[in-house]
């Protein structure tokens, strides 16, 4: 291993790239240019830099890997970054979708251009510093940050109801948030640290946290990381947020901040409170189920796209958190593909909205029809996105799906019967979204020129096209980068709950 | 005669006083100038009571020796020291804004500096009392400038309106703590704070104790605007001078809260589950009214005082834990709200238009076209009295929360975070105002003085996160003195 500070440097950069963009001034055309260069080199030079991690990385070990540790506040926080094969993809993941955020709103954002990618920047640092804080402050730190330049973007570059929305996003996340921060201080006390490595260091004796107090810590960290997923009923401020939202927030929001709330099951809840979990995860499963069926159905009348993505994003986050508490390979690893998946998936059709939204101003259902007719390219890879989205196989959704499903068969039959009929519900809605849009006559007068992919578009659908079919067909670098460490977030799991058993046998006696 | 003054300042440690005599002297020689410069004592007396808080600062650097004085009514530990050097920054800072501000309305009395430095003068006595007389003389001083403060602007219905507002209602809470003193005192034979304490260490506490302690305290609660003595405060807050108005946002809160810290946890330190409840009680109503009440606000300075009502219950959450780390977190939370309160305040004194100030949320409309600069240094302001992190808000709360944990305060620590949240509505609300609405009529340019103190505070709140660790360690040395 390197000295090299290299998740600090990936961390951080955006942040510089934002810095020089504040010192460009406003005031001509070539400015404008210059600030979208800036904020697209940047990201692209992160994103280069990031896969440095990847190529890097060591796939046989389950500990942290890239460590960097710095005192910071006494024994109160440290700076301590590093990631293991759970959170290695998801800083690969943010740092590949940046710059087709900036690429998107390239020409559609016309109001503070300069701002508007201050704000991304500084969010991409907020979002990759979540996954690799190894100090639990410092993880809650970049989490609630990212609240900042989030609201803004909503609250600035979003649609008619932009107040509403923002105001939602922020308070509901806050509210989740917060009692989070209250549970993170009572482990501070109990175990004496905030470091995440010796959190998790099962060999700790300090760090076991008491079975009596792991259910109310895990619900407090429950209300944070189900607010942020979201799982039903907390995931009102979604579709708000999603439709308000300017088309690269959209993205940012459904294919990164959303994984946070998975990241923090795996990171902290099954880990830390393995009792609680396990007592608890049949509320996860019902509330999962809940979530899948329900808003499936709710996504079938919606009349706005972004609103229906965002509600099939509900229910697409409603399999990753069953697979998470199914706590078997087959779940865990399921869910941790289905994340990446979504964020792919996601995120591309939300470009893909964005793409005929800057042209006709109108994310209504009906008022398209027919668009096949001028768009066959769109048309295509709309297709290709929307069958990845239902779980078609050979599309990178259905591997994902396929093992939470094998997963959760494996612990509760019930709840796979329920979470499958999701799978029906969602080729549904699907399927009648690409119908009422692409298919058809195209008889509007106002489509009649509508005119298909251009060069820029093309850059930044036709890369994610093809992931979304390689990983698809060959799911294996993100297994081999993931398993060692999934085995090992398992076997401390079952070895914690036993344990704890033993314990309150003795305790009996 | 010469040697008995010598054995005298031996005798009393009066080295201790270095800070407090500049600041003696400095006002009764800014009197004789402001007398008999004629036109332009004004701008001169301004100049030199600056000069007089940096003597006084210098002073204070230079006093190494800690321990007390005066037959130990007067007490110097780590804790006071850095208290009054907050309090120094926040007078300083009070009279820089004030210049211009004060031109511009014809409020070119040069009593208004003089007036801040006498308070001052009272808030370091309070900071320093070890002795419930000494603390009733400072806070008499500090609150008797402070009444003609508010009524400085004589010309204005609204400023005397303040003044005698805040006059009467001062007396009162003023003869509740004289009447809590001597109770105290009549139970225990003492004013001196180790033998009250000592006093009643042995003995099982009395009621009529009990009764001095909540009257004292009430009279104090007045002091920091806790609810459910907070009434004067938007009144007060709406009706003074802006430039006074972030004077007494500031640094008096900063003076009673340690003055409240050095009785509750020194005297009263053998009936702490009897002041715990008190404190926790106000600290809840405080948060909740601070939350509530400013969400209706359309004055910005009224909204500050609903404000600053609740971010004097979270700090009093660290209180109520009564340990170290709380005393540590109310310390850290003092000095990060006075310099967010004082950039806040840079803000709204530099809201005018060409006839004139304006005070309404709505005039900031669109600020974030119109000067993007002021708007996004109130916006990380504002981010950071909400306590979002990474500003330095976030750690102050962060710090009276782990305290209350600690402490096993669960109940109040929920309250008061659920309390954050609300509350962080009507932060968001001005960011809204300033970015999502459309532009209002422009402000005219911010004065240097006042764009400096935006600018330094603006930068203190955002780069916490990168001294934190520095600051504290110097904050944890002066809650150390009680423990």
């Amino acid at each position: 291993m390197t000295d090299w500070p290299i998740l600090t440097m990936i961390t951080f950069m955006p942040l510089v790239g934002a810095l020089m963009i504040m010192l460009i001034p406003t005031d001509n055309a070539v400015a404008e240019r210059n600030i979208k260069n800036v904020a697209l080199f940047t990201t692209v030079i992160t994103f280069i830099a990031s896969l440095y991690i990847w190529i890097n990385f060591d796939e046989t070990t389950a500990g942290f890997q890239f460590v960097e540790r710095n005192e910071w506040i006494g024994s109160f926080m440290s700076y301590h970054m590093g990631v293991d094969g759970i959170s290695m993809l998801f800083v690969i993941l943010s740092t590949f979708l940046m710059p087709f955020c900036i690429l998107a709103s390239w020409n559609s954002v016309k109001k503070d251009i300069k701002s508007y990618m201050i704000a991304f920047l500084v969010l991409e640092t907020f979002m990759i510093g979540v996954f690799c804080a190894l100090d639990i402050m410092l993880f809650y730190i970049f989490f609630e940050a990212g609240l900042i330049p989030m609201f803004l973007i909503i609250g600035i570059w979003g649609g008619a109801r932009r107040v509403y929305a923002s105001f939602k996003f922020f308070l509901y996340t806050l509210l989740g948030s917060v009692l989070m921060l209250l549970a993170i201080m009572a482990i501070y006390w109990q175990t004496n640290t905030t470091d995440i490595v010796l959190l998790l260091d099962p060999s700790r004796a300090e760090s076991v946290i008491p079975a009596s107090m792991q259910t109310w810590l895990w619900l407090a960290f429950f209300a944070s990381f189900a607010v942020k997923m979201p799982m039903w009923p907390v995931h009102t401020w979604l579709p708000d947020a999603h439709v308000e939202a300017p088309t690269a927030g959209s993205v940012i929001l459904a294919a990164i901040l959303l994984k946070m709330g998975g990241y923090g099951f795996l990171r902290f809840s099954i880990p830390m409170f393995p009792v609680a979990s396990d007592e608890l995860s049949m509320l996860v499963f019902v509330l999962s189920a809940i979530a899948i069926i329900y808003t499936s159905l709710v996504a079938l009348m919606q009349e706005d796209i972004k609103k229906l993505i965002a509600y099939s994003s509900v229910a697409h986050m409603g399999y990753v958190t069953i697979g998470i508490f199914t706590m078997n390979a087959n779940g865990v690893q399921g869910s941790i593909y289905q994340m990446l998946s979504h964020g792919l998936v996601s995120g591309a059709l939300f470009l893909c909205v964005g793409v005929v939204y800057d042209r006709m101003h109108t994310r209504e259902i009906a008022a398209y029809g027919g668009l096949v007719n001028r768009m066959p390219k769109y048309a295509v890879v709309f297709l290709i996105f929307t069958m990845a989205n239902v779980g078609l196989p050979g599309t990178s959704g259905f591997v994902g799906e396929f093992l939470v499903l094998l997963g959760i068969f494996q612990v509760n039959t019930w709840i796979a019967l329920f979470a499958t009929t999701g799978v029906v519900l969602s080729a549904a809605y699907a399927l009648w979204l690409y119908r009422r849009v692409m298919l058809g006559v195209l008889d509007k007068e106002s489509l009649k020129s509508i005119l298909d992919l251009d060069g820029r578009e093309k850059a930044i659908i036709y890369p994610l096209v093809v992931l979304v079919i390689f990983y698809g067909v060959y799911p294996m670098p993100v297994f081999e980068a993931t398993e060692v460490s999934v085995n090992n977030l398992i076997v401390n799991y079952q070895a914690a709950l036993e344990a704890a058993k033993e314990t309150a046998q003795a305790s009996l006696k | 005669m010469q040697e008995t003054l010598q054995a005298f300042i031996e005798a009393q440690n009066m080295g201790l006083l270095g800070a407090e005599l500049w600041l003696a002297l400095g006002v009764l020689v800014l009197l004789m100038i402001g007398v008999y410069s004629g036109e332009r004592a004004h701008s001169q007396v301004t100049g030199l009571s600056l000069a007089v808080i940096v003597a006084a600062g210098i002073g204070l650097f230079l006093t190494v020796d800690r321990g007390t004085a005066m037959n130990g009514s007067f007490i110097l530990d780590n804790f006071a020291w850095f208290m009054k050097l907050l309090t120094l920054l926040g007078s300083g800072l009070a009279i820089i804004m004030s210049v211009n501000f004060m031109k511009r309305e014809g409020v070119i009395n040069f009593e208004y500096p003089i007036l801040v430095l006498t308070a001052t003068l009272g808030m370091m006595l309070m900071i320093s009392a070890n002795d419930l007389i000494t603390l009733y003389l400072g806070l008499e001083l500090q609150s008797l400038s402070l009444y003609v403060l508010a009524a400085i602007n004589r010309d204005s219905v609204r400023s005397t309106e303040a003044g005698l507002k805040y006059f009467v209602l001062g007396a009162l809470s003023s003869g509740m703590l004289l009447y809590g003193a001597s109770l105290i005192y009549g139970f225990t034979g003492h004013t001196d704070f180790v033998g009250i304490a000592e006093a009643m260490a042995g003995n099982e506490r009395s009621l009529g104790l009990i009764f001095g302690l909540v009257f004292l305290m009430a009279g104090i609660a007045f002091k920091i605007s806790a609810v459910p003595f907070h009434m004067w405060t938007p009144d007060v807050y709406e009706g003074s001078p802006s430039p006074v108005t972030a004077f007494f946002a500031a640094a008096p809160k900063i003076a009673a809260m340690s003055m409240l810290i050095r009785v509750v946890i020194q005297a009263f330190e053998p009936v702490t589950s009897d002041w715990q409840q008190i404190i926790a009680l106000i600290a809840i109503a405080s948060m909740a009214l601070g939350a509530f009440a400013a969400i209706g606000q359309t004055n910005i300075k009224r909204l500050m005082a609903y404000s600053s009502i609740g971010h004097m219950g979270y700090a009093l959450v660290g209180l109520a834990a009564g340990t170290q780390a709380g005393v540590h977190g109310v310390i850290i939370y003092m000095l990060i709200y006075m310099v967010m309160t004082v950039g806040t305040f840079a803000c709204i004194i530099a809201m005018r238009r060409k006839d004139g100030s304006v005070e309404e949320i709505s005039d900031l409309s669109g600020l974030g076209s119109r000067n993007p600069m002021m708007a996004l240094l109130l916006t990380i302001l504002m981010f950071s009295l909400a306590g979002i992190p990474p500003l330095a808000g976030f750690f102050a709360k962060y710090f009276v929360f782990v305290a209350a944990i600690e402490a096993g305060l669960y109940a109040l620590a929920i309250i008061g975070v659920i309390a954050s949240v609300i509350g962080s509505f009507y932060y968001l609300r001005i960011i809204k105002v300033m970015w999502f609405d459309e532009p209002a009529d422009n402000f005219v340019p911010m004065d240097g003085e006042l764009k400096l103190v935006l600018m330094a505070s603006g930068i203190f709140v955002t780069f916490y996160v990168l001294i934190a660790g520095f600051v504290t360690d110097a904050t944890s040395t002066a809650a150390a003195s009680f423990f």
